[in-house]
């Protein structure tokens, strides 16, 4: 647990410009995976790279391992233009960052899909490269499950879905039915493609697509079966368009106020519906002082969304909640996990001591009512848990202190526990 | 007895002002579920009482300027009922109820109304002008209260505060096509109500009704009018623009009703 480290920037601690140094392309990932798991003091690593965050996790040797370095080394920046919009985290710290993000609650949309699998994809290469080992394997894979949990017992991912279906409650309170509209989306991203596939589904026929890799437009096109623009051709075609879905990495607006008067003059005024969830944003808010254009970006839509906020506050709240539980499970599966067959053993040590009185007592008493019963085995079980509550508290606190100790030894021969200490082993060390 | 059912008539359309009152107001869930049946039943009301009207006076030309008020208030209900029937929305309601309230009440307040001595009126051809005129005004004037409506919902999408009112109002684009459609209906009615008037005017008063204030502010009104449909048609205007040019056309409308108290050719009472 003390030696996973956490180091990044995300979409609320620098600005874009900033993300955009740091960030990695695909094709570059394995490459700066296997470098920084190179890294001297450095066991196992994984980068995160999105157009909203990179996150460099790492396991070190021994505590004493430089992330801040490989940054600048890698990057080839300035540490004065980098370091202040750094955060950096350890050890437990590192568990719940990690966790947080794979579950999209430190999203810009709280509660999107899509950060899973990006996680899921950085994972996979730096399995693929070989930098991940059984510590990060074992810290990955749980926040895979926390993200699940996270996601099946709070309502927290229904806001992201909210918010694309709040882009159709808008569309259809601007042009009534959707059938018949033709949808633009310009760039890529789950979020905008959520959004254009609710539409779809009400209704709106044409789509284009516009992305400044063509490939990649045809390629989303052939999946909405769509027609693909060249990123040149933009201006020209969007006001084919009702609905313009935004999201592009662009750093500066694509549609202004004089683009905007453009496509009314050249569409009789019908209206237009830019649906802008691109960070920075994509399109002008000045548009939508224009008479017929309706700008929401995704703030607008969250906010729209976010009708019921006490709602939402108390998913992120109960979100925040499974992930302190699961940081402390987590914390206490890596660090107790050499004493757990002990404690194994120990609590089925009295569990036979228990069970073989409550026999004996049996025995002797003939037929006990079910109430009697009940009242034998509550008042047994406690008595055997309030013995062994601080034998195992003990065992525990000393094994994150100074890790398998005398106490262990000292523990097994008391209760002569060799055997199913030995058994216990066997069949796997990791049970909690 | 005429006048007994319109007043109860008035009575409902009543509530249909509190109706439309407390729409702006936001709080009218209980209204909302009553309001058809209510103005339903004052419609009907309104209808028997305008045929008994008729059947007493023996003939369909108005014999009063409460008469033309009934009138006219009836055709904007027809309006209102076609669309209702058509887009299933009271929202015009907002604009029609209080309109029709007014026009309603006016003529059934009992006041003795100045009586419509001209023998103009007797003439076929003046029916056929009323009826067109007053249909195109209600078209007119149900194209204003959906340009009002179109403004109420753009404000509200551009507020990006969404509140309830967005969800009673019709989407953007229906009240649009609800305006341009009536707009687009009442054009020939007005087009065709002036040009019959114009045939009678020349015919019983020769060039010189041209300078009539009446005459002067309808044309003034249907040029409007048809800068309207024109701008909306080549165009595409719509939202303020539009709203603008009909609450003009509507003011004109207005002054060119009223001008009959003024107009030397319009004016039916005697001297």
């Amino acid at each position: 647990m003390n030696r996973f480290l956490l180091i990044g920037v995300n979409h609320k601690t620098a600005p874009v410009e900033v993300r955009e140094r740091l960030a990695i392309p695909e094709s570059r990932l394995p490459e700066a995976t296997k470098r920084l798991a190179g890294q001297p003091g450095i066991e196992e690593a994984m980068i995160v790279s999105t157009c909203n965050r990179v996150e460099l996790v790492a396991r070190a040797q021994n505590g004493t391992a430089d992330l801040r370095s490989f940054i600048r080394e890698y990057f080839q920046v300035e540490p004065c233009t980098v370091e202040q919009h750094l955060y950096e985290h350890r050890e437990r710290e590192a568990v719940r960052h990690l966790f947080r993000v794979t579950s999209s609650l430190d999203s810009m949309v709280v509660g999107e899909p899509q950060i899973l699998g990006q996680v899921k994809q950085a994972y996979a290469v730096a399995r693929g490269v070989g930098a991940i080992n059984s510590h990060l394997d074992a810290l990955v894979t749980r926040a895979f499950a926390v993200a699940k949990r996270v996601r099946s017992e709070t309502a927290i991912g229904a806001s992201a879905v909210s918010v694309a279906s709040v882009a159709v409650e808008l569309a259809q309170k601007i042009f009534g039915s959707l059938e018949g509209r033709a949808v633009y989306l310009i760039g890529a991203g789950k979020m905008s493609e959520l959004a254009a596939r609710h539409l779809l589904a009400h209704g709106a026929a044409a789509i284009f697509v516009a992305n400044r890799t063509y490939e990649k437009a045809l390629e989303m096109a052939e999946r909405f079966r769509g027609q693909a623009i060249h990123f040149d051709k933009l201006y020209e075609t969007a006001d084919k368009a009702d609905i313009v879905i935004t999201s592009t990495g662009a750093p500066h607006t694509i549609f202004r106020r004089e683009h905007g008067e453009r496509f009314l003059a050249r569409r009789k005024n019908r209206p237009m519906f830019f649906i802008d969830i691109a960070v920075p944003r994509d399109v002008d808010p000045a548009m939508n002082e224009l008479d017929g254009i309706f700008v929401y970006d995704i703030d607008d839509l969250q906010q729209v969304a976010a009708v019921h906020v006490a709602d939402r506050k108390k998913e992120a709240e109960r979100a925040e909640e499974i992930i302190n539980l699961e940081v402390e499970r987590f914390a206490a599966r890596v660090q107790s996990s050499h004493v757990v067959p002990t404690i194994v053993s120990l609590q089925e040590h009295l569990e036979n001591i228990r069970q073989a009185e409550v026999e004996r007592l049996r025995g002797r008493f003939g037929q006990v009512t079910p109430e009697q019963e009940a009242a034998i085995e509550a008042l047994t079980r406690s008595i055997v848990n309030k013995i062994l509550h601080t034998p195992i508290t003990t065992l525990k606190s000393a094994a994150r202190e100074q890790g398998e100790g005398p106490l262990v030894e000292l523990i097994r021969r008391i209760f002569n526990l060799e055997d199913a200490a030995a058994k216990a082993a066997k069949s796997g060390s990791t049970d909690d | 007895m005429p006048l007994f059912w319109l007043r109860v008539a008035v009575g409902f359309y009543g509530l249909g002002l509190l109706y439309a009152l407390l729409a702006l107001a936001r709080r009218h869930e209980i209204l909302a579920r009553l309001i058809m049946p209510v103005i339903g039943i004052g419609f009907v009301l309104h209808f028997v009482s305008l045929t008994e009207h008729y059947i007493n006076v023996g003939r369909l030309t108005p014999d009063s300027i409460h008469t033309s008020e009934s009138l006219l208030a009836f055709l904007i209900m027809v309006f209102f009922t076609g669309v209702y029937l058509r887009y299933r929305t009271t929202a015009p309601g907002i604009f029609v109820f209080p309109l029709v309230f007014l026009l309603t009440f006016s003529a059934a307040v009992g006041l003795k109304p100045p009586q419509f001595t001209s023998p103009v009126l007797r003439s076929g051809w003046i029916l056929v002008h009323i009826a067109l005129i007053f249909t195109g005004y209600a078209a007119l004037f149900f194209s204003f209260a959906a340009s009002l409506l179109y403004l109420l919902q753009e404000r509200t999408l551009k507020s990006k505060h969404p509140g309830s009112l967005m969800s009673r109002l019709p989407a953007l684009e229906v009240i649009d096509q609800m305006g341009y459609r009536s707009l687009l209906l009442g054009f020939p009615f007005m087009t065709f109500g002036i040009i019959a008037g114009s045939v009678i005017a020349q015919a019983e008063f020769g060039s010189r009704y041209f300078l009539d204030p009446k005459i002067v502010l309808s044309l003034l009104m249907y040029a409007v009018y048809m800068l309207l449909v024109y701008t909306r048609w080549n165009a595409g205007w719509r939202g303020r623009r539009a709203a603008y040019l009909s609450t003009f056309a509507f003011l004109a409308a207005i002054l060119a009703w009223a001008a009959n108290y003024v107009s030397g050719v319009h004016r039916f009472i005697a001297p």
